[in-house]
């Protein structure tokens, strides 16, 4: 019994962790689908995160708090679509600025507004994301084996980890069920073949970067608004990059990508409750082994176990006719 | 009084399209001059033109992929403003690319509909283009399965899904650029066939093409492009190939080369099972034995990407062997076991690859540069640790004027020679250099007809000279008029030879794909 109330207790925590990853993971996958390659997730991120805490503080309202996160994660997408498909510029390198940018910019924002060090103050219960209960969670929470599932684990977390448990089967229908995500998947591959067909490539790339965008906004916005209690200074420490992997590793699909970013969330979730566990056999784990190996498993997959993953054609190539 | 002329003669009540004045610069080049052109509803009309003429500039204002500077565009009479591929879908226009225009990891069907999918939900637009695509398919004879994936499909079945989809956006001209350039022989009859039927169901069709069977055998009318100009039209059956190439070029142009019989002598490339893989392991020729006499021309015909690039890149020391040898003279002279390109040239292997831009030269590079590739560290063209660039002036100045290299200027940069003349170039620095034998590749790609004239006239006089000759091509026509022997590639295997005397299209289109020679000249026996 002990056992299990341990494992329920870690994959409630890996729901929380993983939820950043997924909604970032899903902003990849629409981004890079239309073939426009999405480094910049960290910083939007990071972006998203500040302005969430911010304006949550300031209005007392998270949702105020999320949309202004959303706004400015689309900005930022609008101007990394700028650099990558009107100018063609080289998509890396405008991806890793705006990551350079945030990082800084957060920080400065923050210390000019609140003089904290960059922190932004801390949120009251009001001005955050709250736990929701399920309906008859509380009931059932006594019954063997269903009750803490239900209770523990479904029920009890915040209204952002169900909208980015619910965008991933959503995101797929629109992906393959949907015009717009034919339309989407074809520019990433064959340009050529949209632009004969009559349909801009330039403004269904831009549509693509403002879907991914309004993700990566949410994930921000969890981070500071719903996950923790106020923006910290560079406190998306690389998950960003995680959710890329994820996206990598799910070959840029959103079950897969789903998959990999609860995996990666559940070694974040195991290392956090690792911490001074003393192992049979193997004595005290090293805080600082328990911590890397997300990042280790990542270097790990991304570089033997995922098989093929052929990314889509025109990933990173601007569109230029031909003559 | 060109338009009643036009009428008066064909009886057609209006042209399905038709230009005027259409005219088109990309800075200094004129690319289309004032062009008019008609073409009769119901009809194939061809359109030919050296590489450059200004004949796909054309068909992309047609297709509305430029706006032209001037003219005006008619469609069934009615005055078109075309400003985007959606206009001229719009106006019945379908195009089939030269490069397809297909999305390789989707279905038959979503390419289909891409565009024109019927509601924003695919569901319910998908389940009515499946019936209107297997209507499509019988009524045009275009068999094909609607939820292949287009990746997996032949070449010749992904151009019948670019027909479809042209057809099922509503096409009433349907417009073909360079639509034989990838098909065996075997696959573009099937598609002049799909042609005829289209024509029989009053589509009007316009064909681009450089090659002048196709025009002769396809089309109804023609047109002909020379350096930017409408110079000529013609009913086909009122012309020939050999009106139509000096059109093309602006004089008498030698269709068939005149060569003299070949006198084999002793064998200098002598090729054992030779295998070579790509760079993704994928074994892409299998166990190639042949040998090569000196005075004769050996060609290898196939399909592209079949394993004559491999083949040539590996005799050349670009590509290691995995198995088999080969000896030069009865030297072994296998690549990759420390013999390398630069081994293999000090040898007396010439090798003028395949692809001219990406291997035959850095068009970056100024054309005593480039004529020097390769051989930079000979003698004559050093002085102490530098470079002599007096000699090396003098050296290309020689080539180009041997060459017939045009403009003869030894400090133009190389992309600023048209293609013919970057070939010679490239030819002259390889031939000159009096190999034993010499490794050619696609010799005459992208390269206009006066200049192929002077490039097989050049080939056949290495020959004559006494030296072996490796031809690789996919153009038959090339292939049939220089090589003396012919070996055809399918798979990465040397199906089989075939002499020039016993060659023609059809046996050797039957052993590209795949067809035992014997029953191939037994099939052709029957025939």
């Amino acid at each position: 019994m002990e056992i299990f109330q341990i494992g329920v207790l870690l994959l409630d925590a890996t729901l929380r962790t993983s939820t950043p990853l997924i909604l970032a993971a899903l902003a990849g996958i629409f981004s890079e689908r239309s073939g426009t390659i999405n480094l910049a997730l960290e910083g939007m991120m990071l972006g998203g995160a500040f302005s969430a805490a911010t304006i949550a503080f300031y209005t007392g309202n998270p949702w105020i708090g999320l949309l202004a996160a959303i706004a400015t994660t689309i900005g930022l997408s609008l101007i990394h679509g700028f650099a990558c498909i009107t100018q063609r510029g080289n998509q890396v390198v405008s991806g890793m600025a705006i990551n350079i940018l945030m990082s800084g910019l957060t920080a400065l924002v923050g210390i000019a507004l609140f003089a904290q060090g960059g922190k932004t103050p801390a949120l009251d219960k009001a001005s955050r994301f709250q736990p929701i209960t399920l309906p008859g969670a509380e009931a059932v929470r006594d019954v063997p084996i269903l009750g803490p599932i239900y209770f523990e684990l479904l029920s009890g977390h915040n209204v952002l980890v169900y909208i980015a448990f619910f965008a991933v089967p959503a995101a797929w229908w629109v992906m393959y069920r949907t015009r717009f995500g034919l339309r989407l998947r074809a520019v990433g591959e064959n340009p050529g073949a949209v632009d004969t067909a009559g349909i801009s490539v330039v403004l269904m790339r831009y549509r693509a970067v403002v879907c991914s965008g309004v993700l990566v906004g949410m994930s921000g916005a969890y981070l500071s608004t719903a996950q923790g209690a106020s923006f910290l200074q560079d406190m998306t420490a690389g998950k960003g990059y995680i959710a890329l992997a994820a996206m990598v590793f799910g070959k840029w699909r959103p079950f897969p990508a789903l998959f990999a970013c609860l995996l990666f969330g559940f070694l974040d979730a195991a290392a956090t409750r690792l911490q001074g566990v003393i192992l049979p056999g193997i004595g005290e784990v090293p805080v600082q082994l328990v911590q890397a190996l997300p990042y280790v498993l990542t270097v790990i997959l991304l570089a033997g176990f995922i098989g093929r993953a052929t990314p889509p054609k025109a990933l990173g190539r601007a569109y230029v006719k031909e003559r | 009084m060109h338009q009643m002329h036009g009428t008066g003669e064909t009886g057609a009540v209006q042209p399905a399209i038709e230009l005027r004045g259409i005219d088109k610069r990309f800075g200094a080049v004129h690319a289309n001059k004032e062009i008019d052109l008609k073409v009769d509803k119901g009809t194939i009309h061809g359109i030919v033109g050296e590489n450059g003429a200004g004949k796909s500039t054309l068909m992309s204002i047609l297709y509305g992929f430029y706006q032209a500077d001037g003219g005006t565009i008619h469609v069934d009479g009615k005055l078109c403003d075309i400003k985007g591929s959606e206009d001229a879908i719009a106006a019945g226009i379908g195009m089939v690319h030269q490069h397809f225009m297909l999305v390789e990891t989707f279905s038959v069907l979503e390419n289909v509909i891409l565009g024109v999918e019927g509601g924003a939900v695919l569901r319910d637009g998908v389940d009515k283009a499946r019936v209107e695509l297997e209507r499509l398919e019988r009524e045009y004879s275009l068999d094909i399965d609607p939820d292949a994936i287009v990746g997996d499909l032949s070449v010749g079945l992904q151009q019948r899904v670019e027909i479809l989809k042209a057809l099922y956006r509503g096409a009433e001209i349907l417009i073909l650029d360079e639509p034989t350039g990838v098909l065996t022989p075997q696959e573009a009859d099937h598609l002049f066939r799909i042609l005829a039927t289209l024509k029989e169901q009053g589509k009007t069709v316009v064909l681009i093409t450089h090659k002048l069977r196709e025009i002769m055998a396809a089309t109804d009318n023609v047109s002909v492009m020379r350096q930017g100009a409408m110079v000529a039209d013609r009913k086909t059956a009122q012309t020939s190939p050999e009106e139509l190439s000096e059109l093309m070029v602006g004089r008498r142009v030698l269709l068939r080369l005149e060569k003299g019989e070949a006198n084999p002598a002793a064998t200098v490339l002598h090729v054992n099972n030779l295998c070579v893989d790509n760079a993704q392991g994928v074994r892409k020729v299998k166990n190639a034995s042949f040998t090569v006499r000196a005075g004769e021309i050996v060609g290898i015909a196939g399909v592209s990407g079949n394993g004559q690039s491999e083949l040539l890149e590996a005799l050349g020391g670009i590509r290691s062997a995995s198995e088999g040898s080969v000896l030069l003279n009865d030297q072994d002279v296998t690549p990759g076991k420390g013999v390398d390109a630069a081994e293999l040239r000090k040898r007396g292997v010439a090798h003028v690859p395949e692809d001219r831009h990406r291997m035959a030269m850095v068009t970056g590079f100024t054309a005593k540069e480039a004529a020097i590739l390769g051989y930079e560290d000979d003698p004559a063209y050093n002085k102490g640790i530098l470079l002599d660039w007096n000699a090396i002036s003098k050296a290309t100045a020689n080539m180009m004027s041997e060459f017939d290299v045009r403009p003869d200027d030894p400090d133009l940069k190389a992309a600023n020679f048209s293609g013919g003349n970057q070939q010679k170039l490239v030819l002259a620095r390889e031939i000159m250099r009096d190999p034993e034998l010499l490794l050619v590749g696609q010799p005459t790609r992208g390269v206009d007809i006066g200049a192929i004239e002077f490039i097989h006239k050049r080939i056949v006089a290495m020959r004559d000279a006494g030296k072996a000759v490796l031809l690789v091509s996919v153009e038959l026509d090339e292939i049939m008029s220089l090589a003396d022997r012919i070996l055809v590639m399918c798979d990465g295997v040397i199906i089989g030879e075939v002499s020039a005397a016993e060659a023609n299209e059809r046996i050797l289109g039957l052993m590209m794909a795949g067809v035992d020679p014997n029953q191939a000249k037994a099939a052709e026996g029957q025939a």
